[in-house]
């Protein structure tokens, strides 16, 4: 097998791994806002249960997460899963664990904001609706996404734990064709999908933060 | 009747009181200073006035109509209708300006009047555009915050608050951020706004400013306010306290 039907044998698994990539964000980005929110909830009951959600997320290893939604529902309900629920395990895992991650990335960026930002759109007679989303957020987006780019570029590279609920993305896929061939050369391709996929992301971003930068 | 009617207003701050049975009352388009030492609760005031602080006693009222009143010692407030109403006729300028950082000097001007009392687009511009005309900066509509000193910062929160045609306008201390060569232009600017015939509660440091625009200066001290009348009463008082406040500053 050369390169280039290694590079083809996983197209399909990357596939996969952009996926649960794209899907993870697209969920957890708007989920960790509602999240952040629940966290500073004047309401203690509230902000009590977030906050011991998002400190078990951060400090259990994801791979374990993704163990528990995969086996959690045949081990504590009995509830028999079939093949295609190992996609949604992983997606639903992920999602749950970036959400805390990206809550407290919110949380810092908007408590960042100074008070008097707040009371000008609230004297102007903004809506606390319009105040949040036309005037807070927009200066939050700019102070978070250092820190946004960080978790993007480890999701990435997190993709690769859905090995261990058998999820066929790229490195599952790698990892089999490696043993089967008995050679590096999967792994290398491996690698160098995640390389050339990050350099992509910090490209993106780097933009976005340019885009950002008319305003200090 | 009274534009803006402060009511037996009473506030304190974890147990410590800061206003004490403040009774005020502003007609249409008089001019107001309130000075004081500092810690003596001018701020605490004009942001129970406005909204940002919540009562523990009294009434604040505008054009008669209650805007906030407190209950033993719970802030109770008219439907949200009413609220939004009684808002429009106030605007307050900070003395730490509060632009928004990520708009610019024409969208801070004109973001609230389009978004908020829903009026035409075209007829914002041209008055934002006149504004800053007024403000002495007509050419600074595209420019960001952070390009403009802190004097033009300060107009630009003028103009914006300007923008959204209130009957009355709270100063808290506009020119206190400011360095002292650039306090003159803002003071000049809010000189001129004698004119629009819009009613000026200042809080100031600037007592030769303060004796020059108000109809009548209010000296606060410790939560209460111990004289008020026309600058002349005023600043020639023989209260004891006023004369050592005043003593403190030069060339009055
Ligand atoms: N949010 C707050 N929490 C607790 N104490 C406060 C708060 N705001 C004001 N105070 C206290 O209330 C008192 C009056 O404050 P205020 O800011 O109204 O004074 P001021 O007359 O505006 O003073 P300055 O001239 O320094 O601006 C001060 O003792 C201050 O420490
Ligand atoms: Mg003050």
């Amino acid at each position: 097998m050369n390169f280039g039907q290694i590079i083809l044998a996983l197209s399909g698994g990357v596939a996969t791994s952009i996926f649960i990539f794209a899907v993870t964000l697209i969920f957890s980005l708007p989920l960790g806002l509602a999240v952040a929110f629940g966290r500073m909830s004047k309401n203690p009951l509230i902000s009590g249960i977030v906050k011991i959600y998002i400190s078990v997320m951060r400090g259990t290893p994801l791979m374990l997460q993704l163990m528990v939604v995969y086996f959690g529902p045949y081990y504590l309900f009995g509830i028999k899963v079939n093949n295609s629920y190992r996609i949604w395990a992983a997606l639903i895992g992920f999602v749950i664990n970036y959400s805390a991650y990206f809550a407290e990335i919110y949380r810092s960026g908007i408590q960042s904001i100074p008070v008097g930002q707040h009371e000008a759109a609230k004297v102007l007679g903004y809506s606390r609706l319009q105040s949040f989303f036309v005037i807070i957020l927009p200066q939050v987006v700019k102070r978070i996404l250092p820190s946004v780019t960080n978790e993007v570029i480890t999701l990435v590279k997190d993709t690769s734990l859905a090995f261990t609920i058998s999820v066929s993305e790229m490195f599952t896929t790698a990892k089999a064709l490696a043993s089967a061939q008995t050679s590096m050369m999967p792994f290398v391709a491996a690698a160098l999908f995640y390389y050339v996929f990050n350099f992509i992301v910090a490209q993106g971003m780097d933009l976005f933060e340019k885009r950002l930068s008319y305003y200090r | 009747m009274a534009l803006l009617e402060l009511v037996h207003i009473e506030k304190a701050f974890d147990g410590v009181p800061v206003l004490k049975d403040i009774n005020l009352s502003l007609e249409e388009g008089r001019i107001f200073s309130i000075i004081g030492p500092s810690g003596s609760g001018k701020s605490t005031l004009l942001r129970l006035a406005t909204g940002l602080e919540e009562l523990d006693g009294g009434e604040v009222r505008y054009d008669g109509r209650l805007y906030a009143r407190a209950q033993d010692g719970k802030a109770e407030y008219p439907s949200k209708h009413e609220m939004k109403e009684l808002q429009s006729i106030f605007g307050l300028v900070f003395q730490s300006f509060n632009l928004f950082p990520h708009k610019s000097v024409l969208q801070n001007i004109m973001d609230a009047p389009i978004r908020v009392q829903k009026r035409e687009k075209t007829e914002v511009r041209a008055e934002a555009l006149r504004l800053l005309e007024k403000m002495g900066l007509p050419d600074k509509g595209g420019q960001y915050p952070y390009q403009l000193s802190g004097g033009q910062c300060q107009r630009v929160a003028i103009a914006r608050a300007l923008a959204m045609n209130p009957r009355i306008l709270f100063f808290d201390e506009p020119t206190s951020a400011l360095d002292p060569e650039l306090t003159g232009e803002v003071l000049k600017v809010i000189q001129s706004l004698k004119d629009l015939h819009i009613a000026m509660v200042i809080v100031t440091h600037e007592m030769a400013f303060a004796k020059d625009i108000s109809d009548e200066v209010v000296f606060m001290e410790n939560g209460v306010i111990v004289e008020q009348g026309t600058p002349e009463k005023v600043f020639s008082s023989d209260n004891e306290r006023l004369k050592a406040f005043l003593g403190r500053y030069q060339g009055i």
